[in-house]
């Protein structure tokens, strides 16, 4: 997998919600196309047309905290989000992501250094976040066990091959 | 080690652990719930076939209990497809209720053991010396396949509650207050044990509500020592042997806080953040367009039965109305028979189908633009019951009753006295 990620800074603030993710009344939907429409409805509808393949969400505390519905990752998964950055995840949230090959990045005071479509720099490996003049800050780095996941592109190959092994 | 992680050790085929470590744990009991069809998805993608041990995992359709639409009627038919197909018979269909309260009612809930559904509010299992987290649909089907899944040993935090609370204070109140001081993510990753003297006055009911919002704290799982009053509620419910874990006097928690509950006030969480806390006092007499009884947090028969207590022989306010969920089958029949139904319809509530209704903002009481609505339940999230301009505040179910009542936000306190008298 790519390691070094490069796309533009969505900016949002503490405890954005799997509510604000991905509504509620829109769970119901299971195809990835129809849960694609609805990325980040509850607190930006005008994300899903701004964003682009690899734009990289930037947020504070909590983000993802609520409920486990796995369309929270797989919409932003969808809708081409190359990573997330925050302060910190809700812990079911991040599972998911991961498990979707979706790459987070946990940086405590990443809003001190990002402004809303910066364009940034991400090195999963070293953890350093960067825009065009340097390296701003360096986040925790991803521990081995996420990382074998991300490389593997999730965690569906990872236990396919497990059962494969196992039959 | 602290009981949790001695039960992680046991699960895990160890020794034992230590905090941060990945350990691949057998699973006791597997939950799906019907917002998930892509448990059976990520199931099929990752090559699965027959479910490990189906007799390991139930299905329970409660969040859209019965179908109000025809893709959530297609959702279902799709489970119970997928349970035939699989022998699994802990099918929980649309008369069951919500799935945490189902395994209360049917005994499945026990010391020693690892409950993980798809559904935050796993936790709950707290309250019986489980070890209860929730997943994805992806992590579930995993356990489907495998019978296992893998977690990090969390940092254990110890929160006390210390004292007896005062007349008109529930669990609701107090762990509303914990959240407030504490804020939404202080928990993160994170297992808490609840503890302290408060706790011999809290019943298995208000239990299973201080454990079930710790999810609202961020935690990973919730964990009170099994005691006299586990013991009753388990000696009536459970048939099958379980083993309850002690932690060591020696162990070292993370971090430890107390809070005094004996002078606590009724509490608010206002909108839109679940640690955005306030003693009600701040939002007396603001008009309540609806009321809302229900949810894995506050929908037991405890609960309705302190509404009813409030409202009987009485009538809710004219321009407000007062929408009660039971949590499940067993509640609802435990609430008819001592008459609390009776008495809340008279009092003009509207009873729903046991299940998670509107709590999750799906069907059956969804809040429009500008009302205002406060409930039982968990979370007052922007859109969380319906529209993003409703408001939500969060609280006792006394203090929802009361509100159904006058039509405002009241102080619950004088209506359980007068009651009472």
């Amino acid at each position: 997998m790519n390691t070094n990620l490069q796309g533009r800074a969505f900016v949002f603030g503490n405890n954005v919600d799997t509510d604000q993710i991905y509504p509620g009344r829109f769970v119901q939907y299971t195809d990835v196309e129809d849960v694609a429409k609805y990325a980040m409805h509850g607190v930006d509808p005008e994300f899903i047309h701004t964003v682009k393949q690899g734009d990289i969400i930037v947020a504070g505390t909590n983000f993802g905290c609520g409920s486990s519905r796995e369309h929270a990752a797989i919409t932003l998964k969808a809708v081409g989000v190359g990573a997330i950055i925050a302060e910190s995840f809700g812990r079911i949230f991040y599972r998911n992501a991961i498990n979707l090959a979706l790459p987070l990045i946990v940086c405590p005071h990443i809003l001190k250094y990002v402004q809303s479509r910066d364009s940034l720099l991400v090195d999963l490996k070293s953890g350093t976040i960067s825009n065009e003049k340097g390296i701003l800050i360096t986040a925790e780095p991803l521990s081995p066990y996420v990382m074998s996941i991300l490389e593997a592109g999730g965690i569906k190959p990872l236990v396919r091959a497990q059962l494969l092994r196992g039959a | 080690m602290h009981a949790i992680e001695k039960l992680l050790a046991n699960k895990a085929g160890k020794d034992s652990v230590t905090t941060g470590e990945i350990v691949n744990c057998e699973v006791d009991l597997a939950g799906i719930n019907d917002l998930y069809l892509q448990t059976v998805r990520s199931f099929h993608e990752m090559g699965g076939v027959k479910v490990y041990d189906p007799s390991r995992v139930m299905m329970f359709l409660d969040h859209y209990a019965p179908a109000s639409t025809i893709m959530q009627a297609q959702n279902q038919k799709a489970f119970r497809e997928f349970c035939w197909d699989q022998g699994i018979e802990m099918l929980m269909d649309i008369d069951q209720g919500v799935c945490h309260q189902v395994v209360a009612d049917k005994g499945l809930a026990h010391p020693g053991e690892i409950i993980v559904i798809t559904d935050s509010h796993t936790t709950t299992h707290g309250a019986f010396g489980a070890f209860g987290t929730g997943v994805g649909a992806t992590d579930l089907a995993i356990i489907l396949a495998t019978g296992k899944l893998w977690f990090r040993v969390p940092e254990i935090i110890k929160i006390n509650f210390e004292g007896k609370p005062p007349q008109g204070v529930y669990a609701k109140d107090i762990i509303l207050h914990a959240i407030g001081e504490l804020g939404a993510d202080f928990a993160v990753y994170k297992a808490v044990e609840l503890a302290g003297s408060t706790l011999q006055y809290l019943s298995i009911s208000e239990r299973m509500a201080l454990c079930n919002m710790s999810t609202e704290m961020g935690a990973k799982t919730s964990y009170i020592q099994p005691d006299d009053v586990t013991m009753a509620f388990l000696n009536e419910k459970v048939t099958r042997p379980y083993e309850i874990y002690h932690t060591d006097p020696d162990f070292v928690y993370a971090a430890q806080v107390s809070f005094d509950v004996t002078h606590l006030q009724p509490k608010l969480a206002a909108p839109s953040s679940v640690d955005n806390v306030f003693d009600i006092q701040t939002f007396i007499d603001t008009p309540v367009d609806q009321a809302y009884l229900g949810s894995c947090t506050g929908g037991r028969c405890e609960d309705i039965g302190i509404a009813a207590g409030i409202l009987k022989g009485k009538h809710i306010a004219p321009r407000t109305r007062f929408v009660i969920v039971p949590a499940s089958k067993g509640v609802f029949l435990e609430a008819m028979a001592k008459g609390y139904v009776q008495s809340l319809v008279e009092a003009g509530a509207t009873f729903v189908t046991p299940g998670c209704a509107a709590c999750l903002g799906t069907h059956e009481g969804m809040l429009a633009s500008d009302e205002t609505c406060i409930t039982t339940t968990n979370r007052n999230f922007p859109g969380r019951m319906g529209d993003t301009q409703a408001r939500i505040f969060l609280g006792s179910p006394a203090a929802v009753a009361a509100a159904a009542l006058e039509g405002k936000i009241v102080d619950p306190t004088p209506y359980i006295v007068k009651e009472n008298a």
